[in-house]
């Protein structure tokens, strides 16, 4: 039986990798989508453009200032002195903030009553309003504590001491690039294995390969075997090409994270063969690839939180294994999580992979007869 | 036809053979109801499952507070935690077991009061540590901008039981604009509607012109006297009805469903979204016609269109953060026009300095590639 397997899976590598375009698409995306991606999908900001209408000559006024001028995170795009100069800047996007210092800002602050600064943000993305806000507020943090000590004023009562784990700076990029592994690994794996019965069937080579001396499961794992070293190829080297490349840090170790892979290929593995045996086209193998990776994608934590969702949308994702896959990767890289603390993300793996393999084996047996 | 009565003779049959054509790509559009599946069913299960699914307004955040020798100060401390929508504390005995709580990510931050919490607090400045779980930064820092929010209001409340008032020298006061409540979704929805469309947008044509060439129809077509041109009309036409229907059950979602409000006026998103369209469509003549083969035309819509649309179009990510070179290419993807105008005429109002450049670009866009799949198809049998 293994010779048989072996032999199928052999001519399965060599449809794939024949055909020049099919090439094309299994290795150049995946690799263009990383660097394109691992640069692009950060919520970090970076100059952020702001405005500066300021009304108080006075110098404490200029020393805040001075603050966001040389804070890294803005970039002083205009000055303005009028009010009705703000809202011609924020609606077209010119700026995303606005600083606005009253002409009693000086005077408020040596009379020890707040001085108050007014910060106007475009709230059309309302993450990066968040974010920038957060900026300024950094800012003022520091002119206030510097201003404290300066005039020695009573510190405050209390104070946060705030540090990060994992990520000691919060860098998005961390926190997205191992989640692009299981992503592309995703795509990829599904492509390869939603469209091969379906590609057959249209080439009318299917009849000949049921006709032939294999049995239904053996003809299935033939075309399992692909999927599985293409996927596991394609992660191992985008691996390591966040780790080298985008200088993620690979804290945990590789053992279980090729625990977590391998189940992780099995389930997509089980999800794409059973599309395949479902679909008499190719149109409709591509559409149920789709139809399956759009949701995976969104319901699964790579690019916002799970605990952010609706409660029924919640449960939904129990079934999604990419969901389990991503808290492997995030937590082999930069928690450095040992196996034990993983057990509960593996085993929904290979329960959604035994369950797809074996509704894929029977839709397979049932449809081809 | 009466009106073509007193029109050349060339040009009522060029009319008649579109009609035919049209009228023949509906027919088969009726026979495989996939197309319509993917005009009008797609779009209401990506848009439920986007419009619910993605959000970045992180409330309820279970973290684990550690209070090393319970008084009434560290009570009117963590009472604040509890109060607040933001969050959702979870109570341990021992900073060890808080620690371990945050490694099996039962909870995103830590926040301990020491013994000497309420020593400290008497002499000046007394610590209070927090320890966030950075893995998903973007929480991470909205989890520490709560909590500073939950601590100025506790320094407040305190300064004003004790009789005094604190000074803090600046205060802030935020204005937010288009967005005063922040409601991720408010934004998200807008973009959505253009990720959803260009993936609609490319998958019908896509596929279409593919398949006519893998099951030879194509060849039939050809040896008919209808001109490229038409052929190519003939397709979009169609298609473009379904999509301009997928589109505006779209946007009639956004407002009634997920309530975001539209400040601009509806003309403008109509004629955004009819340039957006021809564009996403023509986009996706060029793939089929370049492929030939339903694979990897499929492939190329999905690859091609829809991962770039969602990650490189400022529908989640910001552009200008970008690094110089995929701010280029974002350039080059339609859906960031399409964005940016949604956005603006959804949350803004009619903003002619985001409308008209954007409008141009997607102008620019259509006709590129709607050229470009006329350049490309001769009348030729491969």
């Amino acid at each position: 039986m293994a010779r048989r397997v072996w032999a199928l899976a052999i001519k399965e590598f060599l449809v794939l990798l024949k055909d020049p375009r099919s090439r094309v698409v299994i290795i150049v995306p995946p690799f263009l989508q990383l660097f394109v991606f691992g640069f692009a999908a950060s919520f970090d900001l970076n100059d952020v453009p702001i405005a500066i209408y300021c009304e108080d000559p006075g110098v404490d006024a200029q020393e805040l200032l001075a603050g966001f001028r040389h804070s890294r995170h803005f970039d002083e795009r205009a000055r303005i002195t009028r009010d009705a100069e703000i809202a011609p800047l924020i609606d077209s996007k010119q700026v995303l903030l606005v600083i606005h210092i009253g002409p009693r800002f000086s005077r408020d602050l040596r009379l020890r009553a707040p001085a108050v600064v007014q910060v106007v943000v475009d709230g059309r993305d309302s993450n990066t309003a968040l974010v920038s806000l957060g900026y300024v507020h950094g800012v003022i943090n520091r002119f206030n504590g510097e201003f404290a000590a300066r005039e020695g004023l009573p510190g405050l009562p209390a104070r946060l001491e705030t540090r990060s784990w994992f990520n000691p700076n919060l860098e998005s990029r961390w926190f997205i690039v191992p989640g692009i592994v299981g992503l592309i690994t995703l795509v990829v794996t599904l492509l390869v294995t939603a469209l091969s019965v379906a590609r057959e069937r249209e080439q009318g080579t299917f009849d000949q390969t049921l006709v032939a001396p294999f049995r239904a499961g053996e003809i299935l794992l033939g075309k399992a075997v692909p999927g599985f070293v293409i996927g596991l190829c394609e992660a191992s080297l985008i691996v390591l090409i966040a780790v080298f490349g985008f200088g993620v840090p690979f804290l945990g170790d590789l053992a279980t994270f090729y625990a977590g892979l391998a189940l992780f290929l099995i389930s997509a593995i089980g999800v794409g063969l059973m599309i395949s045996s479902l679909a008499v086209t190719q149109q409709q193998g591509l559409l149920g690839a789709f139809l399956f990776l759009v949701p995976a994608v969104i319901l699964s934590g790579f690019a916002t939180p799970i605990a952010n969702m609706p409660p029924f949308l919640r449960y939904v994702t129990l079934i999604n294994p990419l969901r389990y896959f991503l808290v492997i990767l995030r937590g082999v890289f930069l928690e450095g999580a040992p196996f034990h603390l993983l057990i509960d993300q593996l085993w929904p793996m290979a329960l959604i992979g035994g369950v797809t393999l074996t509704t894929a084996a029977w839709l397979f047996r049932k449809r081809s007869v | 036809m009466k009106a073509s009565a007193d029109l050349p003779m060339g040009f009522a049959r060029r009319w008649m053979r579109l009609r035919g054509l049209v009228r023949k790509e509906f027919v088969q559009i009726m026979r495989d109801p996939s197309s319509i599946a993917i005009a009008f069913l797609l779009p209401v299960i990506l848009l439920l499952l986007f419009g619910y699914g993605v959000s970045l307004d992180a409330e309820h955040v279970a973290i684990a507070v550690v209070v090393d020798q319970p008084s009434d100060l560290t009570a009117s401390f963590t009472g604040g935690l509890v109060r607040s929508r933001y969050f959702n504390p979870i109570f341990l005995p021992t900073m060890a077991e808080a620690e371990r709580a945050m490694r099996e990510r039962r909870a995103s931050a830590i926040v301990r009061l020491r013994s000497d919490f309420a020593e400290k607090r008497l002499r000046g400045s007394a610590p209070i540590q927090v320890v966030i779980n950075g893995t998903d930064a973007n929480t991470g820092r909205l989890v520490a901008g709560y909590l500073e929010g939950v601590w100025t209001a506790w320094l407040v409340e305190e300064a004003r039981a004790s009789g005094g008032s604190v000074v803090v020298p600046v205060e802030v006061e935020e204005r937010v604009w288009f967005n005063s409540r922040i409601r991720s979704r408010d934004f998200l929805v807008p973009g959505l509607i253009a990720i959803i469309m260009t993936l609609i947008g490319t998958l019908l044509t896509a596929m279409v012109m593919a398949r006519e060439w893998e099951r030879g129809t194509m060849e039939a077509l050809l040896s008919t006297p209808a001109a490229i041109p038409e052929i190519l009309l003939g397709k979009l036409i169609p298609y473009f009805v379904l999509g301009a229907g997928g589109m505006l059950q779209s946007v009639a979602m956004a407002l009634w469903l997920f309530e975001v409000p539209l400040r601009g006026s509806f003309l403008a998103l109509l004629g955004s979204a009819t340039l957006f369209l021809l564009a996403a469509l023509g986009l996706g003549l060029l793939i089929s016609i370049v492929s030939k083969n339903q694979f990897v035309a499929g492939q190329a819509a999905i690859l091609g269109t829809f991962l770039p649309a969602f990650i490189l179009s400022g529908f989640l990510f910001d552009i200008s953060s970008m690094p110089a070179f995929v701010r280029g290419i974002t350039y080059l993807i339609p859906a960031r026009y399409f964005v940016a105008i949604l956005q603006t005429v959804f949350l803004a109002g009619n903003v002619r300095s985001i409308l008209i450049p954007n409008g141009i670009a997607l102008f620019v866009m259509a006709v590129l590639f709607l050229g470009l799949s006329r350049l490309m198809s001769r009348k030729r049998l491969g």
